[in-house]
């Protein structure tokens, strides 16, 4: 109980007190800022699991991070010392070494912060893997598993990125006019990947980390409610999100399993945020370039019309082929295959599925498993039998499993 | 793996009746298919599509209006995509809709810059 709180709170909170202690102390800094935060977690985990749950389990760790930063600063004093003359430097005003945990000072902190992890001269795989690690606390595993490679490599990318910020000198501050578009769009994809983090986590059995999804999409909305940074790529990926969202409550039922898209509720999807999506996404498309962002929420729109028609699978079909030309991915390879078969038929889907090469994917046998169902059951069974073996999540394992006890 | 370049050609249309928006819609649907089909295979480069409207110039110095007059084909658009060979990109241009509309579809290994390169020291060390 009180691990999951400390957790969740880790994967609000971490982000934005080290965005406002990096802010403070200069992103050189960035490991006693982490070192701290990282601290004062700790001493949650310990206080709480002796003494319960404190009233206020956010006050707490803002009051305990402050502390912590006091002390800090008072144990070493010529830290301090450096660290106010920088201070100084900057603003003509005496600043008071505190730690300023005021929502807009949080807001700014995390905005400049995003631009200042998302800087040109860092490798933008760095740049993500920075922004997952500072930003949202994702632990190395976790930022391995997104990437799909090994600690090690993680490990290395992020020593090197933390280099070259402190060799750069790199502020944190908003970036100029001229730079925005390019470095928003790392800061976007940023943001993509902590939503996706939540809203298909693989890393609980079935954890709804709507939470996770609610900072993306806060942190989103911030970018999308300034002008500076509101582009229509960014109202695209608002949208796309307050699509996905709108089944949150749907998804699960009273025992936390999840329930497969056909056999949601409708009544429990969130029109307001269906709304809501549908006119970030007209604003996406009034002007300026079609992002990857642009064909996701519009895919994502027709998803929220449950009933099969020719005009839905004929326009998610549309829209994943030019999705697949701006980027490839093997999973909008096989969304794509699934809409071919609701429009083509499965005869001309198996065709293009078997052209996939994608046989380590569970998902791609479970496709072709869908597929072959009712056309050559042995084939199905043989490709459900080998998604289950490659399938990690126990999540997944059930879907497959079920499928399976169909034949039987 | 090695880029290819498909051209297609048709014949030049002379009068004849505009197609429907319909039509044309659905023509289009059907090149989007063949495309996101090579797309997610991960095998998609680039593609355009060419507006009739054009002009050709002469060594001598004349200007002919539209693509080149003398032939009876034009160029409608291309596609550059990744193929082991030149064998596996002939197997993915059969599925295109130019050829069902009685065009046809050239395919041309790409040259990089960097063989060009490599090719233009090697006549100069000679």
């Amino acid at each position: 109980m009180q691990q999951d709180v400390v957790s969740q709170l880790f994967k609000t909170e971490y982000r934005k007190i080290v965005s406002v202690l990096c802010k403070l102390f200069g992103l050189e800094h960035m490991e006693i800022a982490e070192d701290i935060v990282s601290d004062v977690f700790m001493l949650a985990c310990e206080t709480w699991g002796l003494k319960g749950l404190p009233e206020n389990p956010t006050a707490w760790i803002y009051l305990v991070s402050k502390n912590r930063t006091k002390d800090y600063l008072k144990r070493n004093n010529l830290f301090r010392e450096k660290i106010q003359t920088e201070i100084l430097k900057r603003s003509s005003a005496d600043v008071e070494l505190e730690l300023d945990l005021s929502p807009k000072n949080i807001e700014d902190s995390q905005l400049q912060m995003m631009f200042a992890i998302c800087h040109p001269s860092i490798p933008s795989e760095a740049q993500i893997a920075l922004s997952l690690r500072l930003l949202c606390g994702f632990s190395i595993d976790e930022i391995a598993n997104a990437f799909q490679t090994n600690k090690e490599t993680i490990n290395k990318r992020l020593f090197r990125a933390k280099e070259k910020l402190r060799k750069d000198d790199i502020k944190i501050e908003f970036p100029a006019a001229s730079e925005i578009t390019g470095r928003l769009e790392t800061v976007a994809t940023t943001l993509y990947l902590l939503f996706n983090e939540g809203y298909f986590s693989t890393h609980k059995d079935v954890k709804l980390q709507e939470k996770f999804c609610l900072e993306a999409m806060q942190l989103t909305y911030l970018l999308a409610s300034n002008k500076a940074t509101n582009y229509p790529f960014i109202q695209a990926l608002l949208s796309l999100m307050c699509f996905h969202s709108s089944r949150f409550e749907a998804r699960v039922d009273e025992d936390g399993e999840n329930i497969l898209y056909e056999k949601q509720n409708e009544a429990l999807w969130n029109k307001e945020l269906i709304e809501r999506g549908k006119s970030y996404l007209y604003r996406a498309f009034e002007a300026g370039q079609i992002s990857r962002y642009h064909y996701q929420a519009a895919i994502a729109y027709w998803h929220t019309h449950r009933a099969d028609s020719t005009e839905k699978w004929e326009n998610i079909l549309q829209l994943y082929n030019h999705l697949l030309q701006i980027e490839y991915s093997p999973i909008t390879a096989l969304n794509r295959t699934f809409a071919l078969y609701k429009v083509q038929g499965k005869a001309t889907a198996i065709a293009e599925a078997e052209k996939l090469k994608l046989e380590n994917n569970h998902l791609y046998h479970s496709l072709l498993g869908e597929l072959y169902t009712g056309i050559d059951d042995g084939k199905a069974i043989a490709h459900f039998e080998q998604a289950l073996e490659l399938a990690k999540s126990k999540a997944d394992k059930k879907v497959i499993a079920d499928k399976l006890s169909d034949f039987r | 793996m090695k880029e290819f370049l498909m051209i297609f050609r048709n014949e030049k249309r002379e009068g004849g009746a505009a197609p429907s928006a319909e039509q044309m819609q659905l023509v289009m649907q059907e090149w989007q298919n063949w495309i996101g089909g090579i797309a997610s295979q991960g095998k998609f480069v680039s593609t355009n599509r060419l507006y009739s409207e054009g002009s050709t110039l002469l060594p001598d110095g004349t200007v002919l209006d539209g693509p080149y007059a003398e032939l009876k084909e034009v160029v409608g658009g291309y596609l550059i995509v990744k193929a082991d060979s030149l064998q596996a990109a002939q197997e993915m241009a059969k599925g295109c809709p130019n050829l069902k509309y009685g065009g046809n579809v050239e395919i041309r290994a790409v040259m990089s810059i960097d063989q060009d390169v490599k090719s233009k020291a090697f006549l100069a060390e000679k």
